[in-house]
């Protein structure tokens, strides 16, 4: 069924009409592959060798290796994104490796659409909406959690200090695209 | 606003989370050989005492999980937070913290 599905980002409309605003930059990031894995540690191991990116332990950590990476989402719960690979191979290899084990592989990849903001007044801007500390100290790279920001439930990473990556529901996109949009205005 | 430790995630704002009722009262294991008196205490009677209150609270804008918090229901003091699944700590003889 997956394969018959056409995926259109839902925040294409309103990316082309963006303002230029250097010191928060707002981009739509590509389509991704996303599974949601939830198992036992030796599951855990397997379903890391499997990815090629060992699932961090570590609380509200996410690792990368080239265009794949595996973010905490719980103490028992991972997401596991690939750039430019299709879902269901990725589903399947995983699948594959994983038969026999105690967990649960779940495609998610149609659910959400991320958003990457950029630039040294990233972190104020998102503090328009979002109650966490984004200061180095308390968030620094490397780090994801699930979060709020405005009324939308957000996943929230770092990869670089003025860098952060927003995943949201479909739905919700819109709302915290134009959100934040609103927030940025004021250094246009 | 509560800024709540989760045990998992550390502190976060109360908007992240979700409030689940008093904690540590178990679901009677044959439900069917209970009269309605007990089932009624089961599903209705809380303790609501005026102090430290056993709670439970689930992350949900976060990791998502269940877990316990002690909270002063007078001054709204959060005592302590134990993952879901843990017997409550006791108290320290001041009532601030616990004796963990």
């Amino acid at each position: 069924m997956s394969d018959l599905a056409i995926r259109a980002n839902s925040l294409g409309s309103l990316a082309s009409t963006i303002r230029n605003i250097p010191s928060a930059t707002l981009a739509v990031l590509p389509d991704t592959a996303k599974l949601v894995f939830r198992g036992r540690p030796a599951a855990v191991d397997v379903a890391g060798r499997a990815f090629g990116v060992a699932l961090p332990q570590e609380a509200c950590r996410f690792s990368a290796k080239g265009d794949r990476a595996a973010y905490w989402c719980g103490p028992d719960e991972w997401l596991l994104q690939a750039g430019g690979e299709a879902p269901a191979a990725l589903f399947a290899s995983l699948d594959a490796a994983l038969a026999g084990q105690s967990c649960s592989l779940v495609d998610v990849s149609h659910r959400s659409d991320a958003i990457a903001l950029s630039g040294p007044e990233a972190a104020y801007i998102l503090n328009h909406g979002c109650p966490l500390d984004l200061s180095l100290r308390t968030f620094p790279v490397g780090m994801c959690t699930r979060t709020i920001l405005g009324k939308a439930t957000i996943m929230l990473s770092r990869p670089a200090p003025e860098i952060f990556h927003i995943d949201v529901g479909r739905s919700f996109a819109r709302y915290v695209w134009q959100l934040l949009d609103e927030a940025r205005g004021e250094f246009a | 606003m509560l800024l709540i430790t989760c045990p998992h995630c550390g502190p976060r704002a109360e908007l992240e989370f979700s409030y689940g009722g008093e904690a540590h009262i178990a679901r009677p294991v044959d439900p069917a050989s209970l009269d309605d008196d007990s089932w009624a205490v089961f599903l209705f009677e809380r303790s609501n005492p005026r102090g430290v209150h056993a709670e439970r609270w689930r992350h949900l804008h976060g990791c998502g999980r269940f877990f316990n918090v002690l909270r002063d229901t007078v001054s709204d003091t959060i005592v302590a937070s134990y993952p879901a699944g843990q017997p409550r700590p006791a108290l320290s003889p001041d009532g601030k913290g616990t004796t963990r």
